[in-house]
Parts: structure tokens; C-alpha cells; sequence
């Protein structure tokens, strides 16, 4: 019996009082209300919520304290939060307004020590690390910042493996060049990461198709998120589990 | 008349998402380490998340290990979430050997390291009858129910009676649910698992457990 569980997690793109969509994080939309749309996907089976603040790196700051505060009242799966996560501090605003973990990318690119730091302070299973991986050649991502513009000169492979040493507990990995293609999952790149780190994967960028969340469990993913295909209803979360579960993962009903 | 569920903030847990989920099935979440509150507790709630000695620690630092010890012996009903389950154990592997509460006889190890699964254990899974779960606060769930989980570590209950639900996970089971007659603990995050969960928290609330009284 397969006891290694999937997860589906839906994810929003926060601006200002909205979640966004782009393409290639960028080019932001406006597709709802972030309430409206928490709501729908926990009555949908969403296993958790992932909310990043996509413009919080401008202002140095994420300013989705309300807005989890708002949505911790009546939705009782995990909720993960990111987007200009700096430093302790900030960690732990968002984990008392309800937040159950924090995605940090930049702040520990710059600095990889917060990593230590933060999952000493408050446990491992509260701090993700985000990787923005873009493809340079055949078998090779550099890791990015501020949604997919700056470039750091990280391999994005040896950055994950990494950041398991320094104590995250889990990787949200977002594929820029897939993000909000439609295309599918960069599924060479997971082959690279989910089974080389001790620690879960999230995978995220590209979902178009039933197909491309089997495709990427297959690959090591232990969690896959969307949002586009979400938002416009273009897969619900129930397909996607019962794709998931007729490739043999097991996931919650 | 509102039922006061006693949260024991000892620093190292997730507090708002209690009091929200205890707030949403009517009743008021009273999060203290005042002692006075916890020797006049009805009914409570160890909550916790991170390192066992660390947890450990935070309640030694707030002179509430031998008045929650009381409080357990007295019969009185008890809910050990996720950390809050473990330190009500003997003892934890968790970085090197640290004695816990001792109120449930058994110790607390790590998750084995098997090909395929990671560790931490993060995720839903299915929860399966140990023992009867009619009366307790698995009662009415219905069969397998999910719950969310994340940890590294699980308890290991010396006297198998004590088993109330087990999980699969990697090849093995570990032990998803204890209750020993009024103290119960669960490894998961009912204020994480959506209906079922919070269904668990509703039981325990209606105090199904007032039998073992």
C-alpha cells in the first residue's frame, strides 16, 4: 500500500486587496477576492492555501497580515505565506495572524543563515524555502528573485539541497519559465530536486492538464500547486486528486 | 451557555488557529499559563509545535509541569495537540534523551528513514481504528479520515490499550492517537484538517470523554 500522501494546494497571487495572475510572474491581472476565493477552494478540497504577496519585495515588506488574520477565522486547512519575508520578526507576524508556515526566498538568498535561524526559532515545519527557477541550458536553473527578474547566480539544484542542511522544512519550487503557460510542470527540474533533498517538494508553474500533476508526482513532487487553471475553473481540485489517485498517489478526498 | 476550553500557552504553539477553531464551534478558547486558570481548568488543551526539550523547557520556565500533572490526575479532560501529545510521554529521542511529562507511559521516536518517504511526515493521512472509537473524540468520523500532519517524531505508547487510531507511513504505523482513560493527544493538527478535524475538536468539547471519568 502506498502511504506517501499528495498534496494539492491552491495558490494566490496577492496585489494590494486582490490576487493577481501573470505570466512568467509577471503581467498581473486582477482574477478575484482573496476571501471569496479562499472559501471556494476549501469547500473544494484544497489541502492547503498558499498565499504570496507578489509586490512585497518593492516595498521591503508582505502585507498579508489582514488579509490571513481574515481568512484563519473559518478556513481550517494549513495556510502558508510569502513574499518579503526579511527576518524574524516577520515570521513571527504572519505565524500569529494564523499563517502555519512562511516561504522565504530572497531574504535567505541573501542571506542563508535565516534559514538556520528561523527553523531553530520556530521549527522546521514552518519554514519553506521558494525557489524561482529559470532554465540557462539543458540541466541547469539559477535560482531568482523578486518574482523571476533579478538573477542571483545560484544553481538552483545545489541552493535546495542547501537549504535542507540549514533546517527548511519543505520546498516550494516554482518553475518561472512554465509559470502561467499552461505548458505543464517542468518536470526535468523536479527530477533533479524532489528526490535529492530528505525534505517535501511543492512544485509549482505550468499545470495546464489533468495529465501534467500525474506527470510531476511521477517525478518526486510531494505536493503540486496551481493557480490559473483554479481560478478559471479550468480544472477543479476534485480532477486533479482523482487524476492523482488513479496514477496510485494517495491523496485526501 | 458559551463551554471554556483552557489553551495552556507555554510559548510554542499555534494559538490563534485553536482559539479560531474553538471560537467556530462556540466556545471560548481561554489561553493562559496563569496556574490559578489551570488548577480551575474543566476541560483543556495542550497545544505545541517545534523541538520536545525546547517545549519542555517552556513549561518548566512557566512552573506548570507539576500543576498540569495534577490537573491530569484529577481526572479532568486533556487534549495534547501534535508537541502536546509527545511531552505527555515518558520521554523523547528528539536530540539526544529528554524526560517529558511521564502522565502516558511510553516515549516519543523518530519516524524511520525509508526509501520513497520523507521525513518530516508532512501531509494528509488516514487515520485507523487501535481501539474502539465509540465514546471518544474519534467518534462519528466515519472511516479513514484524513487529518493533517507534520512532524518528524511519534509517540510510542508502552501499553498497546492506549492506542486509539494508528497511520500509515512508510512501510510502518505509527500511532496517530492516544487516549489513556481522561488524557487524550493526537499527532495531527485537528485545527489544520477541515471538518473531520474539527469534528475531533467538537467530540472532545461535548466531552464524549466524560465516561472515563
Amino acid at each position: 500500500m502506498n502511504t506517501h500522501n499528495t498534496r494539492v494546494i491552491a495558490r494566490l497571487d496577492i496585489k494590494g486587496p486582490n490576487v493577481v495572475k501573470g505570466i512568467h510572474l509577471e503581467g498581473l491581472r486582477i482574477v478575484g477576492n482573496p476571501g471569496a476565493l479562499a472559501r471556494k477552494y476549501y469547500e473544494a478540497g484544497a489541502d492547503e492555501l498558499l498565499y504570496m504577496d507578489i509586490v512585497a519585495s518593492l516595498y521591503g515588506r508582505n502585507n498579508l497580515t489582514h488579509i490571513i488574520e481574515e481568512t484563519a477565522k473559518d478556513i481550517f486547512i494549513p495556510l502558508t505565506v510569502g513574499g518579503g519575508v526579511r527576518k524574524l520578526e516577520d515570521i513571527v507576524t504572519l505565524l500569529r495572524a494564523g499563517a502555519d508556515k512562511v516561504a522565504i526566498n530572497t531574504a535567505a538568498i541573501k542571506r542563508p543563515e535565516l534559514l538556520k535561524e528561523a527553523s531553530r526559532a520556530f521549527g522546521s515545519q514552518c519554514i519553506v524555502l521558494s525557489i524561482e527557477a529559470k532554465r540557462q541550458a539543458p540541466g541547469k536553473w539559477e535560482a531568482y528573485t523578486d518574482n523571476g527578474r533579478e538573477r542571483t547566480g545560484v544553481d538552483a539544484v545545489q541552493w535546495a539541497l542547501r537549504a535542507a542542511e540549514l533546517g527548511a522544512g519543505e520546498i516550494l519550487l516554482t518553475s518561472i519559465d512554465q509559470e502561467g503557460t499552461q505548458n505543464g510542470f517542468d518536470t526535468d527540474l523536479v527530477s533533479k530536486i524532489a528526490r535529492k533533498v530528505p525534505i517535501p517538494v511543492i512544485v509549482g508553474g505550468g499545470a495546464g492538464k489533468l495529465e501534467d500533476f500525474s506527470a510531476v508526482v511521477a517525478e518526486g513532487a510531494d505536493a503540486v500547486s496551481a493557480a490559473y487553471v483554479f481560478h478559471r475553473d479550468v480544472l477543479s481540485i476534485k480532477a486533479v486528486k482523482g487524476a492523482l489517485a488513479e496514477g496510485g498517489a494517495m491523496v485526501r478526498a | 451557555m458559551s463551554q471554556i476550553v483552557t489553551v495552556v500557552d507555554y510559548g510554542r504553539g499555534n494559538l490563534y488557529s485553536i482559539s479560531q477553531a474553538l471560537r467556530h464551534l462556540g466556545c471560548e478558547a481561554r489561553i493562559t499559563s496563569d496556574l490559578a486558570a489551570i488548577e480551575a481548568a474543566e476541560r483543556m488543551i495542550l497545544p505545541g509545535v517545534g523541538a520536545f526539550a525546547d517545549g519542555m523547557e517552556g513549561l518548566r520556565a512557566r512552573k506548570l509541569v507539576g500543576p498540569l500533572k495534577a490537573y491530569c490526575a484529577s481526572g479532568r479532560p486533556l487534549l495534547g495537540i501534535c508537541l502536546g501529545m509527545q511531552l505527555l510521554m515518558d520521554e523523547s529521542e528528539e536530540f539526544g534523551t529528554h524526560p517529558g511529562l511521564g502522565i502516558v507511559p511510553g516515549r516519543v521516536t523518530r519516524l524511520p528513514q525509508v526509501a520513497g518517504y520523507k521525513v518530516p511526515h508532512v501531509g494528509w493521512s488516514p487515520l485507523v481504528p487501535a481501539s474502539p472509537w465509540k465514546g471518544t473524540a474519534l467518534a462519528d468520523l466515519g472511516e479513514k479520515p484524513f487529518m493533517y500532519f507534520v512532524h518528524s517524531y511519534a509517540v510510542a505508547p508502552s501499553r498497546p490499550a492506549d492506542r486509539l487510531a494508528m497511520t500509515p507511513y512508510a512501510e510502518g504505523e505509527f500511532c496517530s492517537v492516544l487516549k489513556s482513560a481522561n488524557v487524550s493527544g493526537c499527532q495531527f493538527h485537528p485545527e489544520k484538517s477541515a471538518a473531520p478535524g474539527l469534528k475531533i475538536l467538537a467530540n472532545f468539547v461535548r466531552n464524549l470523554q466524560e465516561s472515563a471519568r
